[in-house]
């Protein structure tokens, strides 16, 4: 009890890692689901079905299955780095999330910390540029150690590719900086508030226009989705630089990838989509009931799907969901809980439409070629970003040179 | 001991193994690697000064960017085992010896001078966080001439590689 409140701090980061960790942990495992679902649903598919109503069960399934595959490690492979390289990717992919305010500074516990954020740093975004850098070890050493050629040049085609998507991902995110003066979450995010005409929120959506495309494609390719996924091309390199990869470790690096989504995910929703500002003025105080009814919508369309379609064990379980989610929804409703959730529901919000978005180009686009990659990188994605950086930059300093 | 000091040992010890490793490895990653975590050491340090942007940017610049491309090139090479010498007969008997010297030169240096004594008093950490603001305003004003001069020498540096690396046609 002493240690407890000599070290506020140091106590609420514990607790709050710890809660923060199964939240995204269960979001990984069913961002797994959501893909496939999504990716199923559009060309025509159903995608998981039958493991659980809807497939609900299948990461759990999937979970269990890769904890008991058995763990191979290639005799030639160098084996420190080899069981390093995994661990690397998925702690670094995981704690880039810490930094990452899901809701308003000013909600605290009674003790001051605050709810939403793990660490409120001054330079937040420098740090989490800094956790992200790191991740190309995670996938370079895994293609390095494997020994093996295919795993070998998956390595060497992400490093590449990584490092030339990093200056433009850092290059159109500085226009931001510029607007706004801060490099702290929650003052970028603070400095979005207001609305144009009343009714248009004052994002930085709209004035960085090129630099969100340029950001969203940049982050693509840093987290090697397609069409930017070549280091794993399984056409080409079997499945590039996990291919000697198995059970756990396997799993490790998806999660890891998934990680990483969330993260640029997160980052686009703070730096262009006003994080987690509601996108209607405050006077509009029927919003707060907007994530309440959205998931008693939800109960309901489950409980019409138990009763007309599930048979058997499905029918219980989706059943089980049902009441979770009308129980969560008549929870929602309660206005003092209904307020304070309103900055973490929007947030969740955009970050689910950006990551629909990222599923969406999978499921669309085909591949590029590395070459392809290569220019489309540094000849046309870095003069763009440049571009509207020194374009946000002249705007800035304009009025302070007509003043003289 | 507080958490700082506990953080400072941890780290200092980190850089120091991390340093020996570098040199006595074999295999070129694994002196890659142990400079990776010397740098992410030296950048907790940095924090422990009150220093977060120099951290922030000590693991972008020298972790996440240079070291990635000696990766890169030592993966691109497959550089092998490097191959050993005896240990010269010199180092043996001088090097190693005058090596000690020095460092005990150093601490006893450190222990006695007015500089040591205002470590001790913890001069290096009250100063406080320094702003990133300050920082910029100090970089773009008062330095601002070596500030342009030096992105010019990295210029022609870039230059200079790029006319190297051409081949002769």
């Amino acid at each position: 009890m002493d240690f407890v409140s000599q070290h506020p701090v140091l106590v609420a980061a514990v607790v709050k890692i710890a809660v923060l960790l199964f939240i995204v942990m269960t979001a990984l495992a069913y961002l797994t689901w959501l893909e496939r679902k999504v990716i199923a649903h559009i060309q025509s598919r159903w995608g998981p079905y039958n493991v659980g109503a809807h497939g609900l069960l299948q990461p759990l399934a999937d979970g269990i299955k890769f904890l008991f595959k058995e763990d191979v490690t290639p005799p030639a492979a160098d084996r420190l780095i080899y069981t390093l390289a995994p661990f690397l990717a998925l702690a670094l992919g995981l704690s880039a999330i810490a930094l990452i305010p899901f809701g308003p500074p000013s909600a605290l516990f009674p003790n001051g910390q605050q709810i939403f954020s793990v660490v409120d740093l001054n330079i937040g975004l420098l740090f989490l540029f800094a956790i992200t850098s790191m991740g190309v070890y995670g996938i370079a050493l895994a293609g390095w150690s494997s020994n093996s050629k295919y795993a070998l040049l998956g390595g060497l085609r992400s490093s590449a590719q990584m490092i030339s998507y990093e200056v433009s991902l850092t290059v159109s995110v500085v226009g931001v900086i510029l607007l706004a003066g801060t490099l702290n979450f929650n003052e970028l995010i603070a400095a979005q508030k207001g609305y144009w005409l009343h009714f248009i929120p004052r994002w930085n959506l709209l004035p960085q226009f090129v630099g969100f495309l340029c950001y969203l494609t940049a982050a693509i390719a840093e987290t090697n989705r397609v069409p930017f996924d070549l280091p794993e091309a399984e056409t080409e390199l079997v499945a590039g630089f996990h291919t000697e990869y198995s059970a756990f470790k396997f799993a490790m690096f998806f999660m890891a990838e998934y990680a990483n989504m969330i993260t640029v995910s997160c980052l686009a929703t703070i730096l262009f989509l006003g994080g987690w500002l509601s996108p209607f003025p405050e006077t509009w105080t029927w919003q707060n009931y907007l994530p309440g009814a959205g998931l008693l919508m939800l109960a309901a369309y489950c409980a019409w799907n138990t009763v007309s379609e599930m048979r058997g064990i499905a029918r219980l379980q989706l059943g089980v969901v049902t009441l979770l989610a009308g129980g969560g929804g008549l929870i929602c409703l309660y206005p003092p809980i209904a307020a304070g959730i309103q900055g973490p529901f929007w947030f969740t919000a955009k970050i689910l439409a950006i990551l629909f978005f990222y599923i969406w180009m999978r499921a669309t686009l085909p591949r590029f070629r590395y070459d392809q990659l290569m220019s489309f990188g540094w000849k046309l994605l870095l003069p763009v970003s440049l571009a509207n950086l020194v374009i946000t930059a002249f705007v800035i300093i304009w009025p302070l040179l007509r003043k003289g | 001991m507080s958490i700082p000091i506990i953080l400072f040992l941890v780290c200092a010890l980190v850089a120091v193994a991390g340093a020996v490793v570098l040199i006595l490895a074999r295999e070129p990653i694994h002196s890659a690697l142990a400079l990776v975590v010397v740098m992410m050491a030296l950048a907790v340090l940095y924090l422990l000064l009150g220093a977060p942007f120099i951290a922030a940017v000590q693991i972008i610049v020298y972790a996440g960017a240079i070291m990635v491309l000696f990766v890169f090139v030592i993966m691109l090479l497959n550089a092998g085992v490097e191959e050993r010498t005896d240990f010269s007969k010199l180092a043996k008997f001088a090097g190693v010896p005058l090596g000690f010297f020095l460092l005990l030169e150093i601490a006893h240096w450190l222990a006695h001078s007015p500089i040591g004594a205002a470590i001790a008093n913890g001069a290096g950490s009250s100063a406080g966080e320094s702003s990133t603001t300050e920082l910029s305003e100090m970089l773009f004003r008062q330095y601002l001439f070596p500030f342009e001069a030096t992105s010019i020498l990295i210029l022609i540096a870039i230059l200079g590689a790029l006319v190297l690396a051409r081949k002769e046609e």
